[in-house]
């Protein structure tokens, strides 16, 4: 009994691990923008699907070279290519409609449409085939008493606390991070104080993206099937998980994700498996219903 | 007699359609095309009410889709067929014709209560929260739905053809295609009627300001309950009437792609602009038709300017890749939408003497 709860409980660690990644980067757009980026988790798809090719072109070299050093080109180069699709989406769509001063809510649907280009853009060109993920390191199974974790799943969670360390400490130890929270405080006041804005847009766009395309690698690698519809569901559950956090707060983006995931694995566990995301979202709304705006998140007033 | 000028039009276009499918002069596809579009314009007017005219962001309006769709279908089926899991007919199919828009209207009323699921908590929470509160809403009752295993669960719930076929059976008229007209447009008139009363100018001073509106008397909860009963209430009217065109309905298929089709719709033709919302569902409904015969052709012609490589063809996926491209573009060159917020008679003033929009 106390064997599978720990069980569950690492699984769950590792399934929140996902959702926090994706999380991350909904709250530094929208804390930076108040905009809701709805192409999030079709970025975390086409991070998928970058790294697949680049892993895969990596396995088809004439030389074989070891595990952990595939990895390690493969990390980086899938974060900076995930990374400049997330800021051309922004330069192409986001920024004229930002510069003409639309309405929030139309540069929301752009977003929404992003996504369907991206995932149908996706469908189109490479076929309804699944992809799979080719295994780059060898899977080693540690055994501590009766739990069983794989080298992957420990990675995963790592890397997970690891990102929000980094972006914690880059929101609010660094001058760029400064200019971020200022962003967000008071978008009108911050140019006149000589603060490149668009350049600070462009930064948040590269850290959530890059960020994405991490998660969507480490997911290939842990669930290694694709298919381009794979981000739409897990980036509308890491969006809802982000805003129980409290929306524009890291640490609640964090906690979100892994609160999320622990009553998806534990809803697995005791229910039928039909019932997961019911039971998750009927919590969740609970939870929103206590507190309006989030676990973290502060009221805000009005001015009249 | 002015005023009876857009009734009049209006009685007479239903009555050229309906007379025109049942002389089968229009054959079944242009049919069904007429009725989506009238589908998807009370999906858009009545999304228009929470999003365009209260400002409000909610985007899960397909879930009341599916509720409205199988409450609907299901007291059909109990109803007027024999049915293998409802058992026999419980009324005489003859009553079907009488009886058949009372339970779209059933529907539609049970959409209105599940729409307390995101009236409530829109007592307290705004814009992005509720926007949340509405998604989780639509994942929630399409998940309720497909864990209910009576009604087919995942698998989906057929049996509305046979209702059809009964009132077919009574009278020759193409039933379906006559009520999805008249409830389009009762939907509008409902809809004008109620934004352009002096009560229903209270969801209009909500989305101008809220705190103000409460100071100035507007009861704001009461105003955003009706709101959000109505606009799901009348989703739900809609989801009715799709069930029973297509005489199949998966709970899939009322999921966030079709709330986004609906934001789409809204947004499209404007917020807050009754013209524009059914401009958008009939231009919408025509370009989605339209790319089914578009894309082939291209593919011909790209083929023949060798410009694809023989193995590859482009197949219907294309037109979900290219409509939100027309979409990016749209809100490039004209951010407000079709209409944006103004009226048919704010663009041709001469219309004013027909129907006015005070």
């Amino acid at each position: 009994m106390l064997a599978s709860i720990l069980q569950n409980l690492f699984n769950a660690f590792q399934w929140g691990s996902f959702y926090s990644l994706i999380a991350l980067g909904y709250t530094l757009v929208y804390g930076v923008l108040r905009l809701i980026n709805f192409a999030h988790g079709d970025i975390f798809m086409v991070g998928a699907y970058i790294a697949f090719f680049i892993a895969s072109a990596f396995l088809g070299m004439t030389f074989s070279l070891p595990g952990w050093m595939i990895l390690a080109m493969v990390i980086p180069l899938t974060m900076i290519l995930t990374a400049l699709v997330g800021v051309s989406i922004e330069r192409i769509a986001y920024r004229p409609l930002r510069r003409k001063g639309a309405h929030r809510l139309y540069v929301v649907i752009t977003a929404l449409m992003c996504g369907l280009v991206l995932e149908n853009g996706n469908l189109a060109l490479f076929g309804a085939s699944r992809k799979s993920f080719p295994d780059i390191v060898d899977k080693v199974v540690y055994t501590v008493g009766d739990l069983s974790m794989t080298n992957l799943k420990i990675g995963v969670v790592i890397s997970a606390i690891l990102v929000f360390v980094i972006l914690h400490f880059i929101v609010t130890k660094t001058k760029i991070g400064m200019a971020m929270r200022a962003i967000s405080y008071d978008k009108f006041a911050v140019p006149l104080m000589g603060i490149p804005i668009d350049t600070i847009i462009v930064f948040t766009f590269i850290l959530g993206s890059s960020f994405a395309g991490l998660a969507g690698l480490l997911f290939a690698m842990s669930y290694p099937i694709l298919d381009p519809y794979m981000g739409a569901l897990i980036g509308w559950k890491a969006f809802i998980a982000a805003v129980v956090g409290g929306i524009g707060d890291i640490r609640g983006a964090f906690f979100g994700g892994f609160l999320l995931g622990f009553v998806e694995i534990l809803v697995v566990a005791v229910f039928p498996s039909t019932f997961r995301e019911l039971i998750a979202f009927a919590i969740l709304m609970t939870i929103l219903c206590i507190k309006p705006t989030g676990m973290f998140g502060v009221a805000g007033t009005t001015k009249i | 007699m002015r005023k009876l000028t857009v009734p009049t039009i209006l009685l007479a276009l239903i009555g050229v359609i309906v007379f025109m499918s049942h002389q089968e002069y229009i054959d079944l596809y242009i049919q069904s095309v007429i009725m989506f579009m009238g589908v998807n314009i009370i999906l858009s007017s009545s999304f228009n009410i929470v999003n365009g005219y209260m400002g409000e962001f909610a985007c899960g309006h397909a879930g009341f889709m599916a509720v409205g769709a199988y409450v609907s279908s299901i007291v059909n089926v109990m109803l007027f067929t024999d049915d293998k899991v409802f058992g026999t007919a419980l009324l005489s199919p003859e009553m079907a014709v009488y009886l058949f828009p009372f339970v779209l209207l059933v529907g539609g009323a049970a959409a209105a209560v599940t729409g307390l699921l995101v009236a409530i908590p829109s007592f307290k929470t705004r814009d992005d929260y509720l926007a949340i509160i509405t998604i989780a809403a639509n994942f929630i009752i399409i998940s309720t739905i497909i864990n209910i295993d009576i009604i087919g669960g995942a698998r989906g719930f057929m049996g509305m053809k046979k209702v059809l076929f009964a009132m077919s059976d009574s009278f020759d008229v193409p039933w379906i295609l006559l009520w999805v007209l008249i409830f389009t447009v009762g939907t509008v008139f409902i809809i004008r009627r109620y934004v352009t009363s002096t009560y229903g100018k209270g969801i209009i001073a909500i989305k101008q300001d809220e705190v103000a509106a409460e100071i100035m008397s507007v009861n704001t909860n009461k105003m955003k309950l009706v709101a959000f009963m109505l606009s799901s209430g009348l989703a739900g009217v809609a989801g009715g009437l799709f069930a029973h065109i297509l005489g199949y309905i998966n709970p899939n298929s009322f999921g966030i792609l079709k709330s986004t089709e609906c934001l789409v719709m809204v947004y499209l033709g404007g917020m807050g602009s009754l013209g524009g919302s059914v401009i958008s569902a009939v231009l919408f409904t025509l370009l989605l038709e339209s790319l089914r015969f578009i894309i082939p052709w291209m593919d011909t012609m790209l083929h023949y300017a060798h410009l694809l490589p023989d193995s590859y063809e482009l197949s219907q996926v294309w037109k979900w890749v290219i409509i939100p491209l027309i979409l990016i573009l749209l809100m490039q060159f004209r951010p407000e939408g079709i209409m944006g917020n103004r009226e048919l008679s704010d663009v041709f003033p001469g219309l004013k003497k027909f129907y006015s929009f005070k």
